[in-house]
């Protein structure tokens, strides 16, 4: 094969210059792209825990998960990468444990955790993750509860009271800021959450006369961390309580 | 603590928690062969006992703790819940079986969390062998741990124990067992008292009963302590899950033992032709 000459050629095997604020850029709309196609979760503090719930119709993949006694995960994008997550902060979070003592597990530490593996990976590899995070510790008191977000780049951000992450996470968390209260029940809570996913209606699907979306329960992945549980607190709540919560 | 996540936590498929430890931070498994031989002088747990009964199984284990001929800890606890749904004994070298529990007790959960359902009670069983077989180096100077694992089957429905030897075999044992310094006295008592229809409180007596037995005949087995109010370990599996024996029952039925002894010291007596 005869080389091909001239300055055109040479160009094609240049790479382009990209400034970095471009590249910075371009991967977060890309990770922010694909988080917001996916649905949400939201996660809200009540009278007795932390409240996850994610709309999810598979019973097999979950996107609410236990990590620690007192530490629950959330996630909304893409599934191979934050169950990839998930496991690591299970291994992280049983490993010290048992080198030292299950009260010396917290969530800030996990949350940091993430975080840098969240900023390396945003920053080192050619694809960020497309992932949203959650890590909740559940207090002896609400007062004492922590609500970490964490987001594609490694940032973290500490949240009170109520998150929503996914989808259209906008609409959503203006509807908890609107309604959430401190000192809610766990009925209320759920009421609540579900109220404010039904605020989140991708183009073309079936809405209800007053705009919204009906969300069956069957495609709703519930779980509380127990505040006033020992030990264990993550408890996922099953078809059967979860109507009388919703009906109640 | 490293600041990111080593790839080491990323593999996909794993879900043991001791296998991850051998590979991340094998410093935390005791599982080093020392130099020098002879015996290592350190407390030895006694005796451990286990009963089924119609709905679940119950285990019991004494007090006492020994280091030759004294006496180490009166109030050393032998018997833990695994998880949600089993529970386990030990005897043997204490230091090296509180540990095996601790990480029995993670790998169960270990496996649960990443999973997202429990391991079958004969996973659990199987799992504990692998571990105990890893510790055989300890076994072989001297530092022994034997435990007992008893559960609940949600599957089959039924109460079951399991009983181990040092090199990790698992032998399911039926109706009752005991392990540990007294255990052929605590299953000569347990063979006179057992009944196949028995209730949970019965089940939980029987068991109180042989370990006085075994602690009758064994110096390294501890009674019921009234006087300090010290009193066998009693752990309870069935269905709803493991549960300890309420300390207000337990010290009832350990009083109705030693009242009854006060009358007849050597227990129950075993009618002939029943």
């Amino acid at each position: 094969m005869v080389r091909s000459r001239g300055w055109g050629s040479d160009a094609m095997t240049m790479p382009f210059y990209v400034s970095p604020e471009q590249l910075i850029k371009d991967k977060a709309d890309y990770a922010r792209k694909g988080i917001a196609r996916g649905r949400s979760v939201v996660v809200v503090q009540v009278d007795e825990g932390i409240l996850l719930v994610a709309e999810n119709p598979s019973r097999a993949l979950h996107k609410i998960s236990e990590i620690y006694d007192r530490i629950g995960f959330a996630a909304v994008g893409k599934y191979n990468e934050f169950e990839n997550l998930r496991v690591a902060g299970v291994r992280l979070a049983d490993m010290r444990g048992y080198a030292y003592d299950r009260i010396d597990v917290t969530g800030r530490s996990l949350a940091n955790a993430y975080a840098q593996t969240l900023g390396t990976i945003f920053t080192e590899a050619a694809k960020p993750y497309e992932v949203e995070l959650v890590v909740a510790e559940v207090g002896a008191e609400a007062a004492h509860d922590q609500i970490y977000r964490l987001t594609f780049d490694g940032s973290v951000a500490d949240e009170h009271g109520f998150v929503a992450m996914g989808g259209s996470s906008e609409s959503i968390a203006a509807h908890l800021a609107e309604h959430w209260a401190e000192g809610m029940t766990l009925a209320d809570g759920v009421h609540l959450a579900i109220a404010a996913l039904a605020r989140s209606v991708p183009p073309g699907s079936p809405t209800t006369s007053n705009g919204l979306r009906e969300i069956p329960l069957t495609h709703l992945e519930v779980a509380l961390l127990e505040r006033d549980r020992p030990r264990r607190t993550f408890r996922r709540i099953g078809a059967d309580r979860l109507r009388e919560l919703a009906d109640g | 603590m490293p600041s990111t996540l080593p790839p080491a936590f990323s593999p996909v498929g794993e879900a043991s928690f001791a296998a991850f430890l051998s590979q991340h931070r094998p410093d935390l498994l005791s599982r080093l062969v020392t130099e020098g031989t002879g015996p290592v002088d350190a407390p030895h747990g006694t005796t451990i006992v286990g009963a089924t009964w119609a709905d679940g199984v119950v285990m019991a284990g004494d007090r006492r703790a020994t280091m030759g001929n004294v006496i180490a800890q009166r109030s050393i606890e032998k018997v833990f819940a695994a998880d949600d749904h089993a529970c386990i004994g030990i005897a043997g070298s204490a230091g090296i079986a509180l540990e095996l529990v601790r990480l029995f007790q993670v790998e169960l959960e270990h496996y649960e969390k990443i999973e997202g359902s429990a391991l079958s009670l004969d996973g659990k069983a199987n799992r504990l062998s692998t571990m105990l077989r890893s510790n055989l180096g300890l076994a072989m100077q001297g530092l022994a741990a034997v435990p007992m694992l008893a559960g609940y089957d949600l599957a089959q429905e039924t109460g079951r124990i399991f009983s181990y030897d040092v090199t990790g075999g698992r032998y399911e044992e039926h109706d009752f067992y005991s392990v540990g310094s007294g255990a052929v006295f605590a299953r000569g008592s347990l063979k006179k008292l057992f009944r196949k229809e028995l209730g949970e409180t019965e089940a939980v007596e029987i068991c109180v009963e042989a370990l006085y037995d075994a602690a009758d005949d064994d110096s390294a087995t501890g009674g019921p302590d009234m006087a300090r109010k010290i009193f066998p370990v009693v752990a309870v599996v069935d269905a709803a899950g493991f549960r300890r024996v309420d300390p207000d029952e337990l010290e009832r039925i350990c009083q109705a033992v030693v009242d009854r002894r006060m009358q007849r010291p050597d227990g129950p007596v075993a009618r002939m032709g029943q």
